[in-house]
């Protein structure tokens, strides 16, 4: 099995702010394999986008400030890297697109200057003035924006949401990355555009042959996207595994609760969902940061935290319920 | 319906608490409103606090005249023998006093007019009080309160007057702003559909809600009062010697520097902490009430 | 194209402006109390020389008369003759307007370039020892009127430590370069009097150090309080994780934006530098216009002030204009916004 191309290694990052101190990561773990989609699902503000920052060390800091954790991209490990050499990993090591496209561009430089700017920063030969202006027509082009010339030209206000999200997506393949973070890219969009720009992903993707983590909230576009899906709760991931293993054979309790909320065509009355509401990270639960929520939860999972354990090939799941066997693997 | 109105009325008490822990948990603001309390105490009991009360008025005595600072007085004597530390007390009352005035005069003036033009945005009496407001916007308003004090007899109570008339405009442009994009809310336009008249729209449904940025631009506007009227007394145009004002106490120092410091530099002092107080106060009120600007 | 337009429009309210302050300074200069004739030929001048100086100025006319006559002759030039230097008052404005629009230009550029320059570099390493020295300097400037700081300034580095002169705009015995702009500094710059320039300058660094001190410290509020802001917004973590160099990110992509509100309200800071020259001017004997200005004012020489007023209400107005138009340039949306009519 060939080296994985990111491996991240126990990560804790928290957040200073005026209330106190946010434990916000808790020890996440993953990994994606040279050539992999790798889905991330979890609720809203459970640290999905946080930790994608924190491999490209872009998060604001302060208020944050990484505790604990290796981030090893190509088995080197970014957070021990000098300054220049983590800037040769932004862009042509690794390039992220943005949820919200409009806060992403910059709202006082027109398209043309912030894609020939990400250009010439990442290219690996020097190009002439009109070699950049060119790659960046092309990257337009790619993305299946209309009229190209017009929109180098113009504001990211000029635009539509969905607009401006092939303008990202452009930026984020004009550095020709060998991983793509995908943050949400539609979650700001119309449901219309949704589809399209999931679609556009999906063949670049494929065109360029780049790695990819793709987060959502959503399980019906994470089967659309990924092959292999980690489910994140409150900081952690608590279950890893194959898509289609983790659809037929979902273990975690949390995972689990994720499925039964999504509304079926086929079945009758209104959907599961788990009671309760992600914890706050100022005073986060003990132990598993689940088991307030939990049915399972016993004295062991309110002290302890438990880690993510193989349970059979690439199904892995933090849970001491399903390592005491109380939930079982079909 | 009593029960309900105790209802309010606990809720409220509620809210207020939940602020005073918010506001006390910023340094900023609570150093604010230390030095403006103290200021207003000060100001409050200087007759019977100030060392020498007969020295704010007329008073002479030319044998402990330019003293340096001692014991006996603190913050030295002037020219005329007067405590500077007891004439600086009686200062407090007189820039607060200015302050205060103005803006009771002012806020409520501009604040209707503001609230009138915003909920008629886009009809002449919008352009008639704006245009208005624009033409006393149109000068810096020191030169503007100068210029209509130079044509009275100074005072105290001109200079009053000079500013006031000079400040309304902000409050109405503040106001205009909020009142104008608050009255293309739902509950301005769901109290519009039930029939609820034009003065219940303005004070109870939009005014309400323009409270926390009028009250934090009061705060900070009574620095700004404070530091105009001392430039107008500072010139000779408010405040007319003997009176114990800050500014004028400053000018009638300054003829002395360097030798005799003490006069004009405790005055000075004075205003720049009475100004300080209210800004960082203003500060801790807009961070509690979470402005943008301002 | 769309610039012009909203230019145009500008320049059509400033207008109206005008005469709405017109209208303002004549009522205050005219309906108030005080016999401006009688103040100026003093008590004991004969009933008959009064009467005849009311006549010639048509202050025994109706009000609205007057005003017409005072609009008509101000249009062409003519501001009425000085009650007290006895010349027209338009002739003392080019005397004494260039040495004020000097000292206020010296000082708006030293209160635009230092104040962003604290603020940002304040901002960018917020919570540090710079970042609380920096706020310390702010808050002092703020609450410090500007006459307290010419006064201490004054008498530091000018009695004290005599590191710079305490009056006028030049040394006795220094050659005034030959008049062309009026501004000393700008005129010796075009002739080549270096000597002179360099004098000009150290003149005016004390008075402009005092007015631009409280603009400054103003400025650097605002530029620190966006900057910190706009450090953790998501155009700025995109830019670095696309590659962007640090420092390009921080030259570029932070600082445009940043610069914006701190721009809008530089109008509003020069406003308060203009006011406070009134006081300047006199602390530090500056022949100026708001020395000549306020001393129209002790004297209740009422054609002056009202021409003084007026000449700076088209000063502030054209400074308005200025600084609309480097935030229009600065930012596309409202750029774009005019362009689409709005």
């Amino acid at each position: 099995m060939p080296a994985p191309l990111l491996k991240i290694e126990d990560l804790h990052v928290e957040f200073k702010v005026y209330e106190g101190v946010l434990r916000v990561l808790n020890g996440v773990q993953l990994i994606v394999n040279p050539g992999e989609r790798v889905g991330l699902v979890g609720e809203a503000g459970c640290g999905k986008t946080t930790t994608m920052k924190c491999i490209l060390q872009i998060l604001p800091s302060p208020p944050s400030r990484t505790t604990e954790g290796r981030i090893f991209f190509n088995e080197r490990d970014i957070r021990q890297m000098k300054a220049h050499e983590i800037q040769d990993v932004r862009g042509k090591g690794i390039s992220m697109i943005f949820q919200d496209p409009t806060a992403a561009l910059n709202p006082v430089f027109s398209i043309g200057d912030q894609l020939t700017t990400v250009i010439r920063c990442n290219s690996r030969t020097t190009l002439s003035k009109k070699g950049i202006h060119q790659r960046a027509i092309t990257a337009l082009r790619e993305v299946q924006l209309p009229d190209p010339n017009r929109i180098f030209d113009g504001y990211p206000i000029q635009l539509s949401g969905g607009m401006r999200q092939r303008v990202c997506i452009a930026m984020a393949l004009a550095t020709e990355p060998e991983l793509l973070i995908a943050d949400e890219p539609t979650t700001s969009l119309d449901v219309t555009i949704q589809d399209q720009i999931l679609r556009l992903l999906n063949e670049l993707v494929d065109e360029h042959g780049t790695s990819v983590i793709f987060i959502t909230h959503s399980l019906g576009v994470v089967r659309e996207m990924a092959d292999r899906v980690y489910v994140m709760y409150a900081g952690c991931i608590v279950e890893g595994a194959e898509k289609s293993e983790l659809f037929s054979d979902p273990l975690h309790p949390y995972t689990r609760g994720l499925m039964s909320a999504v509304p079926k065509l086929t079945g009758g009355g209104i959907a599961e969902g788990i009671p309760g509401r992600i914890p706050d990270y100022l005073d986060p639960p003990s132990g598993c940061r689940f088991h307030p929520r939990c049915p399972y939860a016993t004295e062991e999972c309110k002290a302890e935290r438990p880690e993510l354990t193989r349970i059979r090939g690439s199904h892995e799941v933090a849970c001491f319920a399903v390592e005491r066997g109380e939930i079982n693997a079909q | 319906m009593p029960r309900l109105d105790n209802s309010i009325f606990k809720r409220r008490l509620e809210a207020l608490r939940k602020g005073w822990y918010k506001f006390s948990k910023n340094p900023v603001s609570v150093v604010g409103l230390f030095f403006v309390l103290a200021v207003s105490f000060l100001a409050a009991f200087a007759p019977y606090i100030a060392p020498y009360p007969s020295h704010a008025g007329r008073f002479v005595n030319f044998a402990e005249a330019s003293q340096p600072p001692s014991l006996r007085h603190i913050c030295g004597t002037d020219v005329f023998g007067r405590d500077v530390l007891s004439r600086t007390f009686f200062g407090f009352r007189y820039s607060l006093m200015m302050g205060i005035v103005v803006l009771a005069l002012v806020v409520p003036v501009g604040v209707i007019l503001g609230l009138i033009a915003g909920y008629y945005r886009g009809t002449w009496i919008d352009t008639v009080i704006m245009r208005i407001t624009d033409v006393f916007l149109a000068v810096p308003p020191l030169i503007l309160a100068l210029a209509v004090c130079s044509v009275l007899t100074p005072s105290v109570f001109h200079a009053m007057m000079a500013v006031s008339l000079m400040w309304w405009p902000w409050y109405t442009r503040l106001v205009y702003g909020l009142a104008s994009s608050l009255r293309n809310e739902f509950f301005v336009q769901a109290a519009e559909v039930t029939g609820a008249s034009k003065p219940h729209i303005l004070f109870r449904e939009i005014l309400p809600n323009c409270v926390s940025s009028i009250f934090t631009k009061m705060s900070l506007d009574m620095g700004w009062v404070i530091l105009i009227g001392s430039s107008l007394s500072f010139v000779g145009l408010g405040a007319q010697p003997p009176t114990p004002d800050l500014g004028t106490m400053v000018a009638d120092g300054a003829k002395y520097l360097p030798d005799q410091w003490w006069i004009a530099i405790f005055p000075a002092l004075a205003i720049m902490i009475t100004v300080l107080g209210f800004n960082l106060l203003g500060d801790g009120f807009r961070d509690l009430f979470a402005l943008e600007e301002i | 194209m769309s610039i012009l337009r909203f230019l145009a429009k500008r320049l059509a309210l400033s207008i109206f402006v005008l005469f709405g302050l017109s209208l303002l300074i004549f009522t205050i200069s005219r309906v108030l109390p005080g016999d401006p004739v009688r103040m100026a030929l003093g008590p004991r001048a004969p009933e008959w020389a009064v009467e005849n100086m009311r006549a010639q100025m048509h202050l025994d006319k109706p009000l609205y008369a007057q005003y017409y006559y005072w609009l008509t002759a101000a249009l062409h030039g003519d501001l009425g003759q000085s009650l007290f230097t006895r010349r027209p008052v338009m002739e003392d404005i080019k005397e004494f307007l260039p040495a004020t629009c000097e000292l206020a230009l010296f000082a708006g550029i030293i209160m635009a370039i230092f104040g962003i320059l604290l603020g940002a570099v304040s901002g960018r390493y917020s919570n540090t020892w710079i970042d609380n020295s920096v706020r310390v300097f702010s808050y002092i400037g703020v609450v410090t009127p500007s006459f307290v700081f010419a006064i201490l300034f004054l008498l530091l580095f000018g009695y004290i430590l005599r590191w710079f002169p305490t009056t006028g705009r030049l040394t006795a015995g220094i050659a005034r370069p030959p008049v062309i702009t009026g501004m000393v500094t700008l005129d010796a710059l075009i002739t080549g009097h270096f000597g002179a320039l360099g004098n000009a300058l150290w003149h005016m660094v004390l008075p402009a150090v005092s007015l631009a001190l409280g603009g400054m410290a103003q400025e650097a509020r605002i530029t620190r309080s966006t900057i910190s802001d706009n450090l953790r917004k998501d155009y700025i973590a995109s830019a670095k994780g696309f590659g962007v160099p640090e420092r390009l990110v921080t030259l570029k992509y932070l600082l445009k934006p940043s610069l914006i509100p701190t721009v809008s309200i530089l109008g509003l800071d020069f406003a308060s530098l203009l006011g406070n020259a009134f006081l300047v001017e006199l602390i530090f004997n500056w022949p100026g216009f708001s020395r000549y200005g306020i001393n129209a004012m002790l004297r209740k020489d009422l054609n002056a002030v009202a021409a003084v007023v007026m000449v700076l209400g088209v000063v502030f107005i054209l400074v308005n204009i200025l600084v609309d138009l480097i935030v229009a340039w600065l930012d596309p949306r409202i750029r774009l916004g005019a362009e689409r009519g709005k």
